[in-house]
């Protein structure tokens, strides 16, 4: 414990009663949150391969092509934000107050994602892409606004991370449970880039 | 925002010195006590299954006596007829088996069984059932919109559901999706607990193979439950956004593809089942071991058999869809695997038959139950076998022969397995006895009833009669004299066994309020749950958390003398 004004972790009323655990409540439950969204993304992606492949012609003839070469950009700073975080969480466990450049690092990248991503959608609204205009826009705007609502929501517990970090009482633990869901934001981005931009 | 996230303080331990003297609306309205959350579920549950038989009354009613004005409904409109049978279906599935089965019970016994004083997460326990009650009441509340509610069946197949002109519903259909949807997050939220709470609170000492049957079997349904309903999830919005939108998932004139929602729904469809049929198995094999003083003979192949169970249900869908136009050679691998599913359930049946055996068995209501459980599953089992053949199931599909074997797997699951549990766990729930003799006859009034209302049903699927139909008068070949007389045999029947629930809520009542004291072990048992009080108070055992020295089922064992060996007692 390197410094030395930090509190002591907040012990739960169990550990000093029953099994040891292997992993944290917090990481537990919401790995197996992530178990259900892999499951919700694998059911739209394949649903959308689906009906690509059984087309007669693909993509449809009168829509915009997706901006595959902008989202690449940004699928790496995704990436890059997912970086900063592990490297937060690996500062966290040497010197916690270390780990605040990093974590601001990847809320920023992440806040930078999402923001592109809605610049993308409002301008492919402009060149005629929608909700309705075809089943790739359907598609399109499901499951690219699906992605996005769980980086908000992620970003989200990010932000309540740094926070309780700038107050000196967050827990590793804490910290894990936000990075699980922000691992899933930014693993998840590259199958949904493969299968629906390329 | 910050009620989802899970953080590691005790919300909700702080009290358990019991100094905290708790108001009316944090004891009974929004309690965080595993218990009470666990009484609103099992509440709700059974409320909403009343409404459930109803709606089967007022149905089978029109089909018996066609036209007829129904005592309790009115005249049953074609319109009535397609809501009434899609909210029948929906609600005794998702509002009854579901809540009772998993949630109460995982509420109540995950945390006693494991030597806890409550689940992880209070607080996301208590919002999951908030989201529960909030989507009950929608489903109920549509049956007051402008158009009634959804009758697009209970598998809301497209281009059915998704069109206002076919399903004669409006806003209703939207309704029921929203409900069913929000009902999936209130299980998610309470299987991520279920899962989290027995896998890191459990009692020291209380190794994996120490764990009760039944936290074993909720573990592996919520399991199953999260792999599954992400894709339904994914298609109930693609659905929603059809109705209300006008995008077109489903609509093959606009690039979409219908059977698309038919894969979705079955992917969940079919592991649904198993969701509801482990926890009903689990509590069978609790109460079977109570009642034949008899260790489970093979708790490792019970145990694997439901895991082997949970990963082959993730492969048999398509044998929903074997007239859905899919490819045959498709058709043969899912006959496949729907034919070896019935292997480890077959061989879970044998391992309960063989715990039997040799047993010193007592005929209280419970076992009764748990015995009928056994039988009138075997039936439901042995019939899906003719179904899941392809051949044999172009004949059969969509006929009552369908329906009659899906209620002989879900009625067993659903009331006989609950009546089981309820029945066996009662003592500890409220710290009284049930009236054993007005159990026993209202378990002989259930049974039998449900047998006389089903067995006719094959007869008539096997002669052809269609499902979905309103009125067989149209139907010549189908409104024979002896088919309308087991039709009307049906449904006397269930009024006979809608009725015989009155006996149940008036022993219920009568002995919460006036029954014997139960005591802390009225049955003798030896898992951590009888170790409490009963009923367990806040933080189930005040003077201190047990600790675990052995296997649940250690009946009749040669080293002790007394014929049980509590899990909690030292060596």
């Amino acid at each position: 414990m390197s410094a030395g004004s930090y509190p002591p972790p907040v012990r739960l009323v169990r550990q000093e009663h029953g099994e040891p655990r292997v992993i944290s409540n917090g990481v537990l439950g919401m790995s197996l949150f992530v178990l259900t969204e892999i499951m919700l993304f694998a059911g739209m992606v394949s649903a959308f391969t689906i009906v690509r492949a059984s087309a007669a012609i693909w993509p449809p003839p009168d829509q915009p092509r997706l901006p595959f070469e902008e989202t690449a950009f940004n699928t790496a700073a995704l990436f890059l934000s997912g970086v900063f975080l592990f490297v937060a969480q690996r500062r966290f466990t040497v010197d916690r107050r270390s780990a605040r450049m990093p974590l601001l690092a990847a809320i920023g990248l992440g806040g930078f994602f999402v923001v592109f991503q809605g610049w993308e959608w409002v301008s492919m609204i402009a060149q005629g892409l929608t909700m309705t205009s075809s089943i790739l826009g359907s598609f399109f705007y499901l499951i690219v606004g699906t992605h996005a609502l769980h980086a908000i929501v992620a970003i989200g517990l990010l932000v309540q991370s740094l926070r309780r970090l700038q107050g000196g009482w967050l827990q590793p633990s804490q910290l894990a449970t936000a990075a699980v869901l922000w691992y899933f934001v930014v693993g998840a981005w590259p199958m949904i880039y493969w299968r629906v931009y390329l | 925002m910050a009620e989802s996230i899970p953080v590691e303080h005790a919300d909700g331990h702080a009290d358990h010195g019991g100094h905290h003297e708790m108001s009316f609306s944090e004891k009974y309205i929004f309690p965080l006590d595993h218990k009470m959350i666990a009484m609103q579920y099992m509440f709700t549950g059974m409320f909403m299954a009343v409404i459930g038989g109803f709606f089967a009354y007022a149905f089978r009613m029109q089909l018996a006596f066609p036209g007829i004005n129904v005592p309790g409904w009115g005249v049953v409109t074609p319109a009535d007829y397609n809501a009434l049978v899609t909210s029948h279906g929906s609600i005794m599935i998702f509002w009854v088996a579901m809540p009772v089965l998993i949630a109460a019970f995982g509420n109540y016994l995950i945390p006693l069984m494991i030597g806890a004083d409550d689940m992880v997460f209070p607080r996301v326990n208590r919002l999951s059932y908030q989201i529960f009650l909030l989507s009950a009441i929608i489903i109920l509340a549509s049956f007051f919109v402008e158009g009634g509610a959804f009758g697009g069946a209970w598998t809301a197949y497209p281009p059915l559901s998704t069109k206002a002109e076919y399903s004669l519903t409006g806003i209703g259909s939207t309704m029921w999706i929203l409900a069913v949807a929000l009902e999936f997050v209130a299980f998610l939220l309470g299987g991520i607990n279920f899962i989290t709470t027995a896998m890191n609170s459990r009692a020291p000492g209380m190794k994996m193979w120490d764990i009760p049957m039944v936290v074993w079997m909720i573990v592996i349904a919520s399991i199953l439950f999260m792999l599954s309903v992400g894709p339904l999830l994914a298609g109930g919005i693609m659905m929603m956004f059809d109705q209300q939108l006008g995008t077109a998932f489903f609509d093959p004139d606009r690039g979409g593809d219908p059977i698309l929602w038919q894969h979705l729904f079955w992917f969940f469809g079919h592991p649904e089942v198993y969701v509801v049929l482990l926890p009903a198995v689990g509590i069978v094999a609790d109460v079977m071991t109570v009642f034949s003083r008899k260790k489970l003979f093979g708790y490792k192949t019970v145990l694997y058999t439901a895991i082997g169970t949970g990963v082959l249900s993730f492969t048999v869908w398509a044998h929903h869809q074997f007239v859905a136009g899919i490819d045959p050679r498709m058709a043969n691998v899912f006959t496949v695997t729907t034919l070896l599913i019935s292997v480890p359930i077959a061989e879970m049946m044998f391992v309960y038959i063989a715990t039997l055996y040799g047993g010193s068995i007592t005929f209280k209501t419970p076992m009764l139950w748990a015995l009928a459980f056994i039988f009138e599953f075997l039936i439901g089992g042995i019939t899906g076998i003719f179904l899941g053949a392809s051949g044999n199931d172009i004949y059969m599909h969509d006929t009552y022969f369908v329906l009659a074997h899906f209620h002989y797997t879900f009625y067993p699951i659903a009331i006989i397995g609950t009546f089981a549990g309820f029945t066996h766990w009662f003592p500890k729930m409220f710290g009284k006895m049930m009236n054993d003799n007005l159990g026993k006859l209202h378990f002989w009034l259930t049974i039998i009833p449900f047998n006389l209302i089903f067995l006719p049903l094959f007869v008539l699927g096997a002669a052809g009669q269609h499902r979905r139909i309103y009125d067989y008068q149209n139907f010549p070949e189908l409104s024979l004299p002896w088919m309308q007389d087991l039709r009307q045999l049906a449904t006397i029947s269930l009024c006979v066994m809608l009725g015989a629930q009155l006996i149940f809520f008036y022993n219920v009542i009568k002995s919460w309020m006036s029954g014997p004291a139960a005591g802390k072990n009225p049955w003798r048992a030896s898992t951590l749950e009888w170790t409490a009080a009963s009923p367990p108070p806040h933080g189930n055992w005040p003077e201190g958390l047990p600790t675990c020295y052995r296997g649940p089922y250690e009946y009749s064992h040669p080293d002790h003398e007394e014929d049980y060996w509590p899990q909690n007692e030292p060596a």
